[in-house]
This record gives structure tokens, C-alpha cells and sequence, in this order.
């Protein structure tokens, strides 16, 4: 950006900028000072969250992976993460082209209803999901868990696939069906490839939705279930170790990785796209 | 052509949608009808019940009903089944309770006349009010639990009046939820008017780093911030220790299980969600506006409050409806680092599910708390210009 793009405060005095820069960075540490803060908590050697720490060790790394329970979290977390991903990704994806080709009344209806459980707060979901699942004998199952975190994360998976396919050109498949190719055959090498960074985000979003989620696992889940963030609010409730500062940290690193994932997606995207956005202003 | 296009598109929309359906939109609407629900009674004193709707409601009912009312009560005793029955009614007025187990107790000498002995052990049994509490929990629907989750509640006659003032504890729970909502809200907004405006104007490889250092709390899960949050304020944290090294303290403060510590660690979690879509409307405001501003001799703050401020209100919006939604329905940050005093509405529903269990109250509170909601997403549906497109995470 240049100069010319700023003007508001161009002619200000430069004590007005310098004073909107420090709050913003005021602001900015005092968003990730939390997060940074658990770090050399859970590298303490000493029993309590203090700090300064007494020193430095990884023995609440060492507690985390050799605790049965951090480690059955883990593992249940893992694989209700990624069942819901590939459940929620592949059904959402399908029924966003669905709604995508669909010229029928009542599809804002559908899209709505599908939509529904990302508004809806997520104590009224999880207990109703805690009614309904112990009512069929699911509650305290793992797979109860995958169906609830699938519901949860839908909607961002079809929301996002949706979104790029309504920026889609359908010039192209014109284009694909002139060539001689037939509508299964432009929808793999046309409409795929395009809504391929569309697809990846939404799944992220969806192991993400089902990584963190605490509330439905806090009704629906036996400690054989419990999920990470469910063995960590055990943890806090009970017995304030540094092996929960560890934990903190292991899921902040995994965050990170997940974002750092869909900013390379969405640059690729960026640069690859071959959609309308472009032409937008 | 079309038919065929649309069996396509309802194939490939039917699997999410029947997953939808029977894994939410059932679920949920079964729960949302225990609100208004009335089955203990009639189910489990199905004799009663019947006897009850012939009562025409002004005299003392017969010996019969006296007799089949205890006899059906100790038979679901016997069972272990009389203690929904026994809630549900003393939820109706409290005291039923033990004036029916009262009752029940006794009965095992009655000989002769129930009723007449019931009259003789507590002159309760003589007013026709009780029997028109009880009749009034036989079904099969009740608007008990709506009116009590608004601190209402029939009176004798069937009139609506308000609950005594140590059951009233409800419309103090919406207006402390709606309270702590607004707050952060307005602060969310405030923090979050620089911090997206600096963002909007430093040069790309500043703003890169500003949004990462705003997207990776945002990607970060809400426990483990509330988590940090719980670790810094405790009483031998961090920020305690600082107080004190640097003298500005002589004794640790309490911060921990506070108002204060919700604020804080609420507004920590949701301020991304209002610099976001602030950020996105401020970086497509064009420079040339305010140039002509300027050129036309507008001072400075003028400037910002006739041009800018009025450009980037639909992003302010966007942002205080997504907090102010996320906020209503908040349940884990109050609950680990608030005190009881903090509580919102979500950990009421969660408590009336798992601690004491009443789950029309449950259900009620919860139907109120998704009516707020849907308000609000109605209300950014109709305002908040790409609301539709956009999912909590950018």
C-alpha cells in the first residue's frame, strides 16, 4: 500500500498515529499474552503454575505421554476427529452441488434447516443430543460422539463448498460439454479441481469444530469417550497440574499447524483461482 | 430436463439431510416439547388422572379419587417410580411434596374412609386448591415451565401471577445473560475499532503479521484460552505475582471466580470475532471519500465521524451481532473462571439437565435461549450484508 491509500491520517500529527499504533499492539499482545503464557508454564519443573518457574524440564510432557488417560483423549479425540471430518466433508460436499443444481422451491428452506446447528447455541444442542442418544442406547459411545461433532461441523463445510461454488462459472461447463465431454466427466476435471480448496478448508474447519468441542462430549461422553478438551476440564476441575499447561500447548501447536494449512490453501487458492472473484473489486 | 436435474440434486442433498434430521432436527424438537410436556402424572397415576378430568373442580373430590391417588402413589412407590410424580407436583407449588408423603406414610393404618382420614392428619387435604394443583399436572400439556422460566406461575382460579420473590430467580438470570452479552459486546466493538483500522492501513507485510497475531487465538479452541485465562488469574499466578514484585499490591487480589475474570477472558475469546469482519469492510472503504473530504476543507475528525465512521458501521455491526450471539449462549468461560453470581443461562440449562434434574425447566429455558438467538440472526440476516455467506470461522 502507499502512501496516497492512507489519507485519513496522512495529515496528522504523527503523536495520533503513534498513539493508534501502541493501542493496537497493546491490544494485539494482550490477544496472544495468554497464549503464550502456558508455554513456559508447562515447561516448569517445579508442581504449580507459577511463574517465574523454578526451572525448566519436560516432565509434564513425560506426564502427558505416559498418562493412560491424556493418552486415551488423545487417541479419542483423533478418531472422532477425523471420522467427523470425513463424514461431514464428503455429505456436506455432495449435498452443497446438491443445492448447487437444484431448481426446486424450498431450497433456501433446506439450506437453512442444514444450516441450522451453527446457530443454534450449543447447550440446546447438546442436550438434546444427550436425550436422543441415551434414548437409542448411543450415549457414552464414540459413535455418538461422531454424529453429534458431524452435525456440529456440516455447516461449515457445505456453507464453505457453497460458497464456491456460486462463484463458479457455469460458462465452463458450456465450455467441458462442447468439447465432448459428458456432465460426470466435466464434473471431474472441471468442477472439482475448482471447488478442490473449497473441499480441503471445510474438512479443516470440520476437524477443527470437532477437535475443540467441549459442551456436547461434557454431557455425552464416559470418561472412555472423554476427548481431549473433556480430559482437560476434568483436569482443571480436579487437580490443577502443569500437565494441563502441556496439553494447552500440544493443542495450540496442532491449532497453529491447522491454520497455517488453511493459509496455504487459500493463497493457492488466491493464485489458481479461475473463478469470478477476480473480477469483483 | 429440469426433473432430471433436480432428482440429481435431491440424491445428492437427501444422505446430509436425513443425517440432519434424525441427528438434529428431531432431537432437538423432542427437547424443545418437554418444555410443555405434562407425562409424569398422567402416565404413572393413569387412574387418578381419569378420575380427576370428571372433577368438575369446586367441591372436595370423592373418597374414590382420595383412594385411587394414594393407592396408585404407593404402588409407583413400591416400584420406585413415584419420585418424577412427587418432583413434577412439588414443582407445581412447593410443599406437595411432603404432603403427599405425609400421606403416604400414614396410610398404612387408614381403615375405613381415605379421605376422611387424609382431612383428619392435615387439614390441607380439605381445600379444594390442592386437588386443583394436582388435577392441573394431569396433561397432557403444561405452560408451567414457560411461565415459571419467566418467574410466572398460575394462581388459584388458573389466574397468572407472579412467583414468591425466593423462586423468582429467572428474569435476574436473562437480565445478568443480557447484561454480560452488552458489555462485552460494546468492549469487543471498541478494542476492536483500532486494532482492525491499523490493520487496514499499515503496509501488507505488518497487516500479514497483525491478522496472524489476530487468526491464531481466533483458531485456538475457546477451552484452552479460557484455560490460560483460569492458570493467570488464580490467586499465586502470574499477574498476581507481578503485582507483587513490583509493589503495587501488598496482598495477592482476587481475581479469579469474579465478573471481572468473565469480562476478560469473554472479551479475549471473542474479540476476533468483531475484528474480522470490521477488517474486511475497513480495507474495502475507498480513499478517495475521505480525500474529497478533504479537499473540501473538513478537519480531520469530521472526516472520520461524517465519512469513515458511517462506511465502516456495517463491519462494526457484523461483528457486535456475531459476538453478542456467541456471548448469549456462552456456558464453558463463565463457568470455570465466574463465580456463581456469573452464571448465564447456558450453565442454568446444563444444571437443570444433570444436577437437578427438571428437564421442563430445562427445555423451557433452552427454547428461550434459541428464540433470542433466532431474533438476533434474524435481525443480522436482514442488516448485515453477507452475513448469509459467512461462517464463524474466516
Amino acid at each position: 500500500m502507499t502512501t496516497a491509500s492512507r489519507p485519513f491520517t496522512r495529515q496528522r500529527i504523527p503523536t495520533g498515529r503513534l498513539l493508534l499504533y501502541a493501542i493496537t499492539t497493546a491490544l494485539l499482545v494482550f490477544l496472544v499474552a495468554p497464549i503464550l503464557v502456558v508455554f513456559p508454564l508447562s515447561l516448569s519443573s517445579g508442581e504449580l503454575l507459577v511463574l517465574p518457574t523454578p526451572g525448566y524440564s519436560w516432565r509434564w510432557y513425560t506426564d502427558f505421554f505416559t498418562s493412560n488417560r491424556w493418552l486415551l483423549a488423545t487417541y479419542n479425540s483423533f478418531v472422532v476427529g477425523i471420522l467427523t471430518t470425513l463424514i461431514a466433508t464428503s455429505l456436506g460436499t455432495l449435498a452443497s452441488i446438491g443445492l448447487y443444481l437444484g431448481r426446486f422451491r424450498g431450497k433456501a428452506f433446506v439450506l437453512a434447516l442444514l444450516s441450522l446447528p451453527m446457530v443454534t447455541p450449543v447447550i440446546v444442542t447438546a442436550i438434546a443430543l444427550y436425550f436422543s442418544l441415551s434414548a437409542v442406547g448411543l450415549g457414552s459411545t464414540l459413535t455418538g460422539l461422531v454424529l453429534a461433532h458431524t452435525v456440529l461441523s456440516v455447516p461449515y463445510v457445505l456453507l464453505t463448498v457453497l460458497a464456491s461454488l456460486q462463484a463458479f462459472d457455469p460458462n465452463l461447463l458450456r465450455a467441458a460439454a462442447s468439447l465432448g465431454a459428458n456432465p460426470l466427466r466435466s464434473f471431474y476435471r472441471v468442477v472439482l479441481p475448482l471447488i478442490t480448496p473449497a473441499v480441503a478448508t471445510g474438512a479443516l474447519f470440520a476437524f477443527a469444530t470437532s477437535f475443540d468441542e467441549l459442551i456436547v462430549a461434557l454431557f455425552i461422553a464416559s470418561p472412555e469417550q472423554f476427548t481431549l478438551p473433556r480430559q482437560m476440564y476434568a483436569g482443571i476441575r480436579e487437580f490443577l497440574s502443569p500437565t494441563i499447561a502441556a496439553a494447552a500447548v500440544l493443542i495450540i501447536l496442532l491449532s497453529v499447524v491447522l491454520l497455517m494449512i488453511n493459509e496455504t490453501i487459500r493463497k493457492r487458492a488466491a493464485r489458481h483461482s479461475l473463478t469470478p472473484t477476480d473480477r469483483t473489486p | 430436463m429440469m426433473t432430471r436435474r433436480n432428482l440429481l440434486a435431491a440424491a445428492l442433498i437427501a444422505p446430509l439431510l436425513l443425517l440432519v434430521l434424525v441427528s438434529f432436527i428431531v432431537p432437538l424438537g423432542a427437547t424443545l416439547y418437554r418444555a410443555v410436556e405434562d407425562a409424569e402424572v398422567p402416565s404413572i397415576l393413569p387412574q387418578t388422572t381419569a378420575l380427576l378430568k370428571q372433577w368438575d373442580g369446586k367441591d372436595l373430590p370423592s373418597e374414590q379419587v382420595y383412594h385411587t391417588l394414594i393407592h396408585e402413589l404407593r404402588e409407583a412407590q413400591e416400584q420406585q417410580k413415584a419420585g418424577p410424580v412427587l418432583n413434577r407436583l412439588n414443582f407445581e407449588e412447593t410443599g406437595l411434596r411432603s404432603l403427599l408423603l405425609q400421606g403416604l406414610r400414614a396410610s398404612q393404618q387408614f381403615n375405613g374412609s381415605t379421605k376422611q382420614h387424609l382431612i383428619a392428619l392435615n387439614p390441607r387435604w380439605a381445600d379444594p386448591h390442592v386437588w386443583d394443583l394436582i388435577k392441573r399436572s394431569t396433561g397432557p400439556w403444561t405452560p408451567l415451565y414457560f411461565l415459571r422460566s419467566v418467574d410466572l406461575k398460575l394462581g388459584p382460579g388458573g389466574v397468572v401471577v407472579p412467583t414468591a420473590d425466593e423462586e423468582a430467580v429467572f428474569i435476574k438470570l436473562f437480565i445478568r445473560t443480557f447484561e454480560i452479552s452488552v458489555v462485552v459486546t460494546l468492549i469487543c466493538a471498541v478494542l476492536a475499532y483500532p486494532i482492525a483500522y491499523t490493520l487496514s492501513i499499515l503496509p501488507q507485510v505488518w497487516t500479514n503479521i497483525g491478522i496472524m497475531l489476530v487468526l491464531i487465538p481466533f483458531w485456538t479452541s475457546i477451552l484452552v484460552r479460557t484455560t490460560a485465562w483460569f492458570i493467570i488469574l488464580q490467586r499465586e499466578g502470574p499477574i498476581n505475582a507481578l503485582l507483587v514484585s513490583l509493589k503495587l499490591v501488598d496482598q495477592p487480589v482476587t481475581m479469579i471466580f469474579t465478573r471481572f475474570a468473565v469480562y476478560l477472558a469473554m472479551v479475549h475469546v471473542l474479540l476476533p470475532f468483531a475484528i474480522l469482519p470490521l477488517y474486511s469492510v475497513m480495507r474495502g472503504i475507498k480513499p478517495d471519500y475521505m480525500r474529497a473530504a478533504a479537499s473540501l476543507g473538513a478537519p480531520g475528525w469530521r472526516r472520520f465521524l461524517r465519512i469513515y465512521l458511517p462506511l465502516s458501521m456495517p463491519g462494526v455491526a457484523a461483528g457486535a451481532l456475531m459476538v453478542f450471539m456467541l456471548s448469549v449462549g456462552f456456558y464453558i468461560t463463565p463457568a470455570l473462571v465466574g463465580g456463581s453470581g456469573d452464571q448465564m443461562i447456558s450453565y442454568f440449562i446444563a444444571f437443570f439437565t444433570n444436577t437437578s434434574v427438571n428437564w421442563g425447566i430445562a427445555a423451557a429455558l433452552a427454547a428461550l435461549l434459541m428464540g433470542m438467538t433466532g431474533i438476533l440472526v434474524a435481525i443480522a440476516w436482514l442488516l448485515v450484508p453477507g452475513f448469509r455467506s459467512g461462517g464463524v470461522r474466516v
